[in-house]
């Protein structure tokens, strides 16, 4: 059997008396979707900062590749290969837009100690900058101050930045937030392919994309997993139906 | 060619051009004046890249331009007294070379910017500029209270220290050399504003975490930035003290740090030009309105405020428009 890429395992973190995660156990495995859904206030972005960092939890353990990485900063666990997209973008809002995915491939190649030649003439870092925007269609943006992007091209841009670090995994805190109906079309096709590069770990509330892209679907509710299994066995799983989905049909 | 590359030009050419113009009317007390505000003006830029770039608003730059000052003060003093500095195991004794001096300034603040630093470093918004203040303040009380160099009094040192080819007390000489160095720093500062330190730094002011998720550090990124700054400014202190072959332990207060900042401000926050700017304004009141009224910086003050209310970008800001991300 393959090993995971990503490992969670039995994760456990508090606030006070809210218990925001309850003994989380997920795996992700190379060339997979694994989509994680939840209600709001489920749990997910606090699950996701102790898998990317941010967030140490209280028990449990998070291992990539192999290695434990439970005690990692960001900072180390993006050097490890984890490439995240935050569900608020968090980019250089004064820079343009070719800046922040130089930003990602500044990062990726380490050579940040350097004083004098100009970043933005370095033929090799734009270039993987250039290619990244243009796999997510911001290329005609790139000279664009990235304040003046739309709610919806910053999430772009956000995966673009994930894509120069050419990580060995992704996590993806709603990814086609803001996206619109085409937009979002797009970003499933998109991310329908990436896996084959890179295994995802995706939160997502877009529940067409969801059923759509994920090889695996695992279902949180006030911390605790209550489900993990493909599209059709989520849908037909009664539990979720009663604690997620409520009584709809989402057949 | 863009509006901030015109200005700039300007403001870099007026030092040049003023000192030219009072060296031909034989006035070497507007020569003097005019190497004040390149002195300032180098402090400032030095400052402008911990917090103009980095985002680090240090109210206790004055330790740095105090130490370089001290670094010339202590170094001269034994020169001119022919008392070795050191006497025991090893000798070291002082020097009345600029080069030399210079060198000890840069190292000595820049140690002292890598100490003040890692510590403070690690908090940010007003914790970081009361963190900073108290070890300005912790320089200033030292220097008061150390007598083997002059305490309160501060040092005099009679001449002026030596440059090779050069004769430093020439008041034109002496602008030529500060301007040089100005101009280099200046030229090093705008590159690395281009630079992938650069980048990597304004993004961490920018958003810290997205500097992170790249994999790079926002402490180690502000280390640095914090030890060149430093660095820079303690520069400034040496050329300071040989401007005025005097040292005092008021270049270590807190009113220095605050005027650097206010330098920064009334220029334009994080624009290369902005402390030359900054500088260069602040000196031409000084020399106008201080024999008015002996509360001139009442004027300053009523100035700054509204440069803050009615022109955010300082006064490039204000000519030139927002800054123009680099290509």
């Amino acid at each position: 059997m393959t090993e995971p890429l990503l490992h969670v395992d039995g994760l456990y973190k508090a606030f006070g008396a809210l218990q925001a995660t309850d003994g989380v156990t997920l795996t992700l495995m190379p060339g997979e979707i694994h989509a994680l859904i939840g209600p709001n206030g489920a749990g997910k972005s606090t699950l996701i900062k102790q898998i990317a960092g941010g967030v140490t939890p209280d028990a449990g353990r998070v291992w990539f590749k192999g290695q434990d990485v439970t005690a990692l900063s960001t900072q180390a666990r993006a050097q490890a290969g984890l490439g995240r997209t935050f569900q608020i973008s968090s980019l250089a809002m004064e820079a343009t837009v070719l800046q922040n995915a130089v930003l990602g491939a500044l990062g990726r190649a380490g050579s940040v100690w350097r004083f004098l030649r100009p970043v933005m003439r370095d033929a090799a870092l734009v270039a993987q900058a250039q290619a990244a925007l243009e796999r997510v269609g911001l290329a005609d943006h790139a000279a664009t101050r990235t304040a003046e992007l739309s709610h919806g091209q910053r999430r772009l841009l956000e995966v673009a930045v994930a894509l120069t670090l050419k990580p060995h995994a992704f996590v993806m805190d709603e990814p086609m937030a803001g996206l619109g109906a085409s937009g979002s079309k797009r970003m499933t096709t998109f991310l329908d392919g990436l896996r084959r590069e890179a295994p995802i770990l995706l939160v997502e509330h877009d529940m067409d994309a969801v059923f759509a892209l994920a090889d695996r679907i695992s279902v949180l509710v006030y911390g605790k997993i209550i489900a993990t299994g493909t599209a059709d066995e989520i849908r037909a799983d009664p539990l979720v139906r009663t604690a997620y989905l409520g009584e709809e049909d989402v057949a | 060619m863009r509006r901030e590359t015109i200005l700039n030009a300007v403001l870099y050419l007026a030092m040049p051009v003023a000192a030219a113009l009072a060296f031909a009317m034989d006035e070497p007390f507007l020569i003097t004046l005019i190497t004040r505000a390149a002195i300032f003006a180098l402090a400032a830029v030095g400052l402008n890249l911990a917090l103009g770039l980095g985002g680090l608003v240090s109210l206790g730059h004055a330790a740095f331009f105090g130490i370089g000052g001290y670094a010339m003060g202590i170094l001269a003093h034994h020169a001119q007294t022919y008392s070795p500095m050191i006497d025991s195991w090893i000798v070291i004794e002082g020097t009345k070379s600029m080069p030399v001096i210079w060198l000890v300034a840069v190292v000595t603040s820049a140690l002292a910017a890598l100490a003040i630093g890692a510590l403070s470093l690690r908090t940010s918004g007003v914790y970081f500029i009361m963190i900073t203040l108290a070890f300005g303040q912790m320089f200033y009380y030292f220097a008061i209270s150390w007598p083997a160099y002059g305490g309160e009094d501060g040092l005099s040192i009679y001449v002026r220290n030596s440059f090779p080819g050069l004769n430093t007390l020439d008041p034109m000489q002496f602008f030529v050399l500060v301007f040089v160095i100005l101009s280099a720093v200046l030229w090093w500062m705008g590159r690395l504003a281009r630079a992938p330190f650069g980048l990597a730094l304004s993004a961490a002011r920018q958003n810290a975490e997205r500097v992170e998720t790249v994999g790079l550090g926002p402490f180690r990124l502000r280390l640095v930035a914090f030890v060149i700054s430093g660095a820079v400014t303690g520069l400034a202190g040496a050329l300071f003290a040989d401007l005025n072959r005097f040292v005092s332990p008021t270049m270590f207060s807190w009113q220095m740090s605050g005027e650097f900042i206010v330098f920064i401000v009334l220029g334009g926050v994080g624009r290369l030009f902005g402390p030359v700017a900054g500088a260069m304004l602040f000196v031409l009141l000084e020399y106008l309105l201080s024999p008015l009224s002996e509360f001139w910086l009442i004027y300053v003050g009523a100035i700054l405020l509204l440069v803050v209310l009615f022109a955010r970008g300082g006064l490039i800001g204000s000519l030139a428009g927002r800054e123009v991300a680099h290509d």
